[in-house]
């Protein structure tokens, strides 16, 4: 029982607010200044490889 | 070399299996054990026939290994077909007894049926749609080819493997009686070392990826496979009593067991039905309607909130039974967080169309795309509304319950993966074009009045039935027995497996016009312009 008495304790406090704070960091990461340009250019990948991969020598730009 | 080892594999499989078939305590054991033999036995013939073959070179790195992709879609058309199949004909079941006829007992009445059906449509038909997707999504948006090599043959032929087991089991009995879990021990640890693969192969490949950024649909997918592996494992967690026996015992006992049930149950439809799903709609809907999602950064945090959130809504499967008051109310509580990430992203998948709305008009694939996200965003109002206390105790246990399962599953599942193969099937075999548009014109039509008239019978009859069951007389006496709600619902089941026909329908006319594309529409590389004769 003490172990799941510590996990409990544990869950609803250190858990719960590592998780909270996680979360709220994401949507702030999310609309960092900057980030905009980014974003359009994740956001065209669909339109880039449609029939073969990329050559060998191409990575990551 | 490898071969000799694979026929070496293959050929003590097939082996122990006979041996299991002979020891088996039961009969869908033995039934389960015999087609594993089988299995073993073809495959060792055929990786026999391959073998001292010369290698041939690799082309890899240079193409995109579309071969197992083309198999999903078939597989995907297939289950589909037979699940809805299933479940159109169990609903005939409800509505007329007779059809549960005297000669099948014990095979084919209602209950060995029904998971059979809830199976094929979710994990054979949704599981391969998602599988096909997700390879294909995966090389396209990583720019890389999929890793693994043949890998990814063995997850398919696994996945099949297992879908066929599972479904014997039911029809012969072997059930763990968990809610879209059924199958039993040695299925569930098939299934476990073919997730795993597949997760294997999924990571390798967005490792190996040429692009910096890995898009928002393999997010989604990711997440799909990862939680599906865990609620996998945990849910069943159980011992089996003969290593030559279908039978098993859970490990968790009571409400303890309930609750991990439905938290795998709730996010089965979460990150199986979901989340996976989003994925989809993350890479077609962009593409169909060639243009960028709405927005970005939306889908960035609609895919944590999804995930932090989705995990958490379980417990309202449980309301007013012995799980503590505290946990269903905070599964209740979360199922209501719930709405805003979904209706964030249904938002971000129509808002992708801002600006190209008219090609609603003319493409009748993007049409079925859009109105699966409508549907998306229907039964997401719905399932919050339901989760709450007040409103569960009269819906819980009526057919509102499979009405609003219904309007999920037949309209964004399946709308979405019958648009995803009438977007797949003519690149995957170089046409150009699909072979009828009228016929998808036909599908969509008949799919979208099918479910209108199946999700408006189950509400009628569900919020009938739960009214009668709660009234009460003068004296406080209960007015109707359970047969006198059975009665009342009759026309309304009639009315449900109408709109359950029409739905096939559309769906072997999606089939048909599937294979006239590959059969007879005109290939991709240079027609030439047809000359009037003299």
């Amino acid at each position: 029982m003490e172990e799941y008495t510590f996990l409990r304790q544990f869950a609803d406090s250190w858990m719960l607010m590592f998780l909270f704070a996680f979360f709220i960091g994401v949507i702030f990461w999310a609309f960092r200044p900057g980030g905009q340009a980014q974003y359009q250019d994740t956001a065209a990948i669909p339109f880039r490889h449609d029939d073969k991969p990329a050559p060998r020598g191409e990575h990551k730009q | 070399m490898a071969n000799y080892f694979k026929l070496i594999v293959f050929g003590m499989i097939a082996l122990l299996a006979l041996i299991a078939s002979n020891y088996a305590r039961d009969i869908a054991y033995q039934a389960q054990a015999l087609i594993v033999m089988i299995v073993a036995a073809v495959a060792f013939l055929v990786t026999l026939r391959n073998t001292d073959e010369p290698v041939p070179v690799a082309v890899r790195e240079q193409s995109y290994f579309d071969g197992v992709v083309r198999y999903g879609v078939i597989a995907t058309a297939f289950w589909g077909v037979v699940g809805f199949l299933a479940g159109t004909f169990i609903a005939f079941q409800l509505a007329f007894p007779a059809l549960n006829f005297e000669w099948a007992q014990g095979i084919a009445n209602f209950g060995r049926l029904r998971p059979l059906h809830t199976s094929a449509v979710i994990f054979a038909f949704g599981g391969n749609a998602l599988i096909a997707t997700s390879f294909y999504v995966v090389q396209r948006t990583s720019a890389a080819r999929l890793w693994g090599g043949s890998a990814a043959w063995w997850v398919f032929w696994g996945y099949q493997l297992v879908i066929v087991l599972a479904a014997v089991g039911y029809l012969l009995g072997a059930t763990q009686s968990k809610e879209y879990a059924e199958p039993e021990w040695m299925v569930d640890w098939l299934l476990t070392v073919v997730w795993l693969l597949y997760l294997a192969i999924f990571l390798g490949t967005i490792i190996r990826r040429k692009e910096k950024h890995i898009y928002v649909a393999n997010w989604f997918y990711l997440s799909f496979i990862v939680t599906v592996a865990m609620l996998h494992v945990f849910n069943n967690l159980s011992i089996p009593v003969s290593l030559f026996g279908s039978k098993s015992v859970q490990v968790f006992a009571g409400v303890q067991d309930a609750m991990t049930q439905w938290w795998y149950g709730h996010n089965a439809v979460g990150f199986f039905l979901t989340a996976g799903f989003l994925g989809m709609m993350y890479y077609f809907i962009p593409k169909q309607a060639e243009r960028p999602v709405y927005s970005y950064k939306l889908s960035i945090i609609h895919f944590w909130a999804l995930i932090f959130i989705y995990i958490w809504a379980g417990p309202h499967h449980l309301h007013y039974t012995a799980l503590p008051d505290w946990a269903s109310t905070l599964g209740m509580v979360f199922s209501i967080v719930l709405w805003m990430p979904s209706w964030g992203g249904m938002i971000n998948g129509l808002m992708t169309l801002s600006g190209a709305w008219d090609k609603l008009r003319t493409d009748p694939i993007l049409r079925m795309l859009v109105i699966s996200v409508g549907f998306y965003g229907m039964s997401t109002f719905e399932g919050p509304m339901m989760s709450i206390r007040a409103v569960n105790s009269l819906s819980h246990y009526t057919d509102w319950t499979i009405g609003h399962v219904h309007s999920g599953a037949l309209g964004w599942n399946g709308m979405i993966t019958f648009g995803a193969l009438y977007f797949l099937v003519p690149r995957l075999w170089n046409r150009e074009r699909l072979y009828s548009l009228s016929a998808v014109s036909w599908h969509f039509w008949l799919a979208t009045i099918g479910i209108v008239l199946y999700a408006a019978a189950m509400w009628v009859t569900g919020i009938m039935e739960g009214l009668m069951w709660r009234e009460v007389d003068a004296n406080g006496f209960l007015v109707n027995s359970f047969a006198d709600t059975v009665a009342a619902k009759f026309p309304m089941y009639v009315v449900r497996g109408t709109g359950g026909v029409m739905y096939l329908t559309g769906a072997l006319i999606m089939c048909w016009n599937l294979w006239m594309t590959v059969k007879r529409s005109p290939a991709t590389q240079s027609t030439p312009v047809a000359q009037p004769a003299e």
